[in-house]
Order: structure tokens, then C-alpha cells, then sequence
């Protein structure tokens, strides 16, 4: 029903290649990472906490410029864009819900009542279809964090960033939020890079995992996960979640050292 | 609103204020000390009876002038602090300035002002604007660059232009500090007004409250000097209760400071 309220966005490639980045406080961030990430993928970047993971997307998002090396987008043939989701919501707080769903498509001149309308859309999709006329105070963590998703969908993005997103919910919200992502990114084939500390959520969410080092980060491991495309929660008592999760952890480990 | 609670509010200081009037009319009558030092309370609010159509239309034309200047800080502060936040170079070159208008003596320019100005309302009014500029400047200029750096990167990826970001998310954000910056400014303008009036007041378009302080001073009128300091300070509190109402209405729905309702779990 709602299914095509968000814009049909087929997926972009990423290409990292030589990256590069320091900074004068604590020196080299990235050190030589390349990475090729095919349209439509799932990847979840995995790494201590610290050792670049969110300067690696805020490069990607064009948010900062690396020392050397070089991010290439493969542009599909129609251009959704870049979306980015924080580790917080990062709402207008003077803003009602919708509004600031709709506000990437006010940024990018599109009407009030088209913008207004496509958000309403994309929050009945979160499950927030009610919640429209509310203000960020408002709502729940869970749900703030959803106007934010429902944000970075809003133009129909071709590649979505995502920076530890639902580290600060609760497990249930954080379940509830990793299973509406899993089913959107499917439906809509979009390229998502999300970037967590948590192995097991990483496991749940991704087909491919790239695990880095500690500062400066490099690429440890990077694996296609063997586990079937459709997820739910029986998964996690699967052997092979447990394997997968094992690998994972061991190459943390190694990266840490 | 509560009656009960505004009651607990409100008896304590009315209880000191009683305490205060009535220690300081004893003392005047019980020392005998001359009124012309020191008036008891009883021989003020006499003088405020008698001379009221003078105090009102001195009131009146200090609280234009202190209007004016008002809005003069309110607009040009603001916009003052959007131009010193549009580049750190910019806030370097001229930052300094804007805190040597805070430092002034304003009553050292005043007579400058009269030259450039003329007597009257008009070097009133712009003593009021100087006195009252600065912290609208500085505390604008603080509030924007307040703005919550992820969403200006959120503002930067979808191209937002300037004017956008500015109006959508930079004024917003800074609006609780310059609402500050105002509620101090509103009080400093009737100051800056009244010290204008000292140097530069004089003029056929009517006498303020500080050339009445003056007057009633040279005649050794403490009475009316008193009864005309007590219309200058309700004047500040009246410009500054004006502020505090109007940034209520702008940030009771989303603002911590000013929000009733706490957030749902």
C-alpha cells in the first residue's frame, strides 16, 4: 500500500581508493583504505570505537576532504543523492514532525504541499503516520530517531550513510529499528553503509562486513556474511549467526591489537 | 495560574518591601532628618500625587526615546552578530569594536553626540542605542554559532544556500540567547537613555525623567527626585517585562527555559 510512498531509487556504487585523511590533534584517521561497494549493497562498517569509522562516512558524504586517495560515486542513471542518518536525531526542535521530515526537500525548493505530502508518506511507512503535528520533545528516543530515518528517505536517496544510528536506543527500539531498515533498504534498493560498534547488529543487518583497525584505520577483514537475504529474529539462534558473529569478533580483535 | 502559588510567590518580597517603607518613614520622622537628605516614604508618594502630569509626560518621553534606542539594538545587534558570524576573519577584524562600544563612557561621548545629533530625542536616542547594543551583539553572535553542528552538515548536504541556512537554522537556534541579550538591553536602554537626557535632553519637544532628576535636584526637590528615579526604574522593568512576554511566546513550544511540558518516555 504505502509501498510506493518513498521514491523508487535504484542503488549508487562507492569506490574508496588510496584514502587518506589525518588531523593535526591526533594524526593519521585513515591510512590507505580501499574499498569497492557495488550498487545496492548492504555493508556495515565495524571497528573500535574511535578509529575513524565516522570520518570514513563523513568522507564518503562529502562532509570532509581527504589528504589523498579518492571516493568515487558510480552514478545510476537517475541521481537520488546522499543521505546521511547521525548518531543522535539531530531534529529542529522548533519543528513539528513533518516538517522536519520534509525539511531536505524545503532545502532543495521543492512546494510546501508536495514536500509536506511526500513526508506524511514516509513517516505512515515508520509506523509514525499519527505523530505528524508533534514536536521532537514530544516523542520518545525511538521515535525521534525514526522522523530521522524518515528524513534521510525523504528524497529518495540512492546511497544512505548511516553513523551508529541506534546505538542510544534501547534494545527492543533498536530491534523494532534495525528490522524497518533491513525491509525498506530491500524494498527499495538503495546502497546503505552502516556504520556500528556492535557485532551482533552488524551480523543482523548486513550482507557484507568490513571490519577496521583501531587508529589509523584500515581494512581488516571484508566479508561476505553467509546468511540468508530475509532476516528476522530467529536468525540470531542460527549456527551460522554464531559463526559469522565469531569471525567478526576475532577479526576486532586482531585489528585491535 | 495558582492562586495559592502566585501568593507564595509574591509575599515574600511584599513582606520586605512593607518592613523596608515602614523602617525608613520611622527613621525619617524619628531622627528628623531634613527632607531634603533624605524624604520619608509618606512625602514621596505625596510629591508622585501632585506632580503626577509632569512625571507622566517626563515618563512618557524617556520611554520613547528608550523605545527607539531599544529597537535600534534589537535590529541592528542582530544584525550585527549574523555579520560577524558569517566569517571568523570578519568576527577577528570587528569583534574588538563592537566591545568598545560596551566599554564607552557614554558619558564622556554624550556631548559628541549632542554636536553630531543636536539636543533632544534624537542624541537621546542613540545614547540609549549605544548603552544597549552590545550584549544583543554578543550574545546574537554566540547563539548562532550555537547552532548544532551536525545539522549544519545536514544543511550543507542538501545545498542549502546561505539565506537558508541562516534563516532556517541559524536565527532559530540562536533566538534563546538573543532573547537574552534583549532582557539585558531593555534595562540598559533606559539607562542610556536617561544619561543622554543629562547631557543632551534639552529640547522644545519636552523634558524626560532625567531632566526632571535634574531639576528637582537643583530646587532640592529629593521628593520628586525620588518619585522621578521610581518612574525611571518601573520604566526598565516595564521594557524588560515586555521582552520576557515576547520571548515566551516565541519559545514556549519548544524551548527547555520556557516549555511547561515535559517530553514523553
Amino acid at each position: 500500500m504505502a509501498t510506493a510512498a518513498i521514491e523508487k531509487a535504484r542503488g549508487v556504487g562507492v569506490r574508496i581508493a588510496g584514502l587518506h585523511r589525518a588531523f593535526q590533534e591526533v594524526g593519521a584517521v585513515i591510512d590507505g583504505v580501499d574499498l569497492d561497494i557495488a550498487p545496492g549493497e548492504f555493508v556495515a562498517l565495524l571497528g573500535p570505537s574511535g578509529c575513524g569509522k565516522s570520518t570514513l562516512l563523513r568522507l564518503v558524504a562529502g562532509l570532509d576532504r581527504p589528504d589523498a586517495g579518492a571516493i568515487t560515486l558510480t552514478s545510476p542513471a537517475h541521481d537520488g543523492g546522499v543521505a546521511f542518518v547521525f548518531q543522535d536525531a539531530h531534529l529542529l526542535p522548533w519543528r513539528n514532525v513533518v516538517d522536519n521530515a520534509a525539511l531536505p526537500l524545503e532545502l532543495e525548493g521543492v512546494g510546501a504541499t508536495e514536500r509536506r505530502s511526500r513526508a506524511r508518506a514516509v513517516l505512515a511507512d515508520l509506523g509514525l503516520g499519527e505523530a505528524g503535528a508533534l514536536l521532537p520533545r514530544e516523542l520518545s528516543g525511538g521515535m525521534r530517531m525514526r522522523v530521522s530515518l524518515a528524513r534521510a528517505l525523504v528524497t529518495g536517496p540512492a546511497l544512505l550513510l548511516l553513523d551508529e544510528p541506534f546505538a542510544a536506543l534501547d534494545e527492543l527500539n533498536r530491534q523494532r529499528l534495525d528490522d524497518q531498515l533491513r525491509t525498506l533498504w530491500s524494498r527499495l534498493g538503495l546502497t546503505v553503509l552502516f556504520v556500528t560498534h556492535s557485532v551482533d547488529e552488524a551480523t543482523y543487518l548486513a550482507d557484507r562486513a568490513i571490519v577496521l583497525s583501531s587508529r589509523p584505520a584500515r581494512v581488516v577483514l571484508d566479508r561476505s556474511l553467509d546468511l540468508p537475504a530475509a532476516r528476522d529474529v530467529g536468525l540470531r539462534s542460527e549456527p551460522n549467526f554464531a559463526r559469522e558473529c565469531h569471525t567478526l569478533r576475532d577479526a576486532l580483535e586482531r585489528g585491535g591489537a | 495560574m495558582d492562586a495559592a502559588r502566585v501568593a507564595r510567590a509574591v509575599s515574600p518580597p511584599l513582606a520586605a518591601f512593607v518592613v523596608l517603607v515602614a523602617s525608613w518613614e520611622a527613621l525619617a520622622r524619628g531622627l528628623h532628618v531634613p527632607e531634603y537628605l533624605l524624604p520619608p516614604p509618606s512625602a514621596i508618594v505625596h510629591a508622585a500625587g501632585t506632580e503626577l502630569p509632569s512625571l507622566l509626560s517626563a515618563a512618557f518621553v524617556t520611554a520613547r526615546a528608550s523605545l527607539y534606542g531599544f529597537g535600534l539594538s534589537a535590529v541592528l545587534g542582530t544584525l550585527a552578530a549574523i555579520v560577524l558570524a558569517s566569517s571568523r576573519p570578519m568576527e577577528r577584524a570587528l569583534y574588538p569594536y563592537t566591545v568598545f562600544l560596551q566599554t564607552v563612557p557614554i558619558i564622556a561621548i554624550a556631548p559628541l553626540l549632542v554636536l553630531w545629533f543636536g539636543a533632544g530625542m534624537r542624541a537621546v536616542t542613540v545614547s540609549a542605542f549605544i548603552v544597549s547594543v552590545f550584549p544583543v551583539i554578543a550574545n546574537g553572535l554566540s547563539g548562532i554559532r550555537s547552532a548544532d553542528p551536525a545539522l549544519r552538515d545536514l544543511f550543507h548536504l542538501y545545498g542549502a544556500s546561505r539565506l537558508a541556512t541562516l534563516t532556517k537554522l541559524e536565527l532559530p537556534s540562536a533566538l534563546p540567547s538573543l532573547v537574552t541579550g534583549l532582557r539585558v538591553a531593555a534595562g540598559l536602554a533606559v539607562i542610556g537613555a536617561i544619561v543622554g537626557e543629562f547631557v543632551a535632553g534639552f529640547s522644545e519637544s519636552g523634558a524626560g525623567l532625567g531632566i526632571l532628576i535634574l531639576s528637582s535636584y537643583r530646587q532640592l526637590r529629593t521628593d520628586l527626585l525620588f518619585a522621578a528615579v521610581f518612574f525611571a526604574s518601573s520604566l526598565g522593568l516595564l521594557l524588560f517585562g515586555m521582552v520576557n512576554l515576547l520571548g515566551y511566546l516565541l519559545l514556549r513550544r519548544w524551548h527547555p527555559s520556557f516549555a511547561a511540558v515535559s517530553r514523553a518516555e
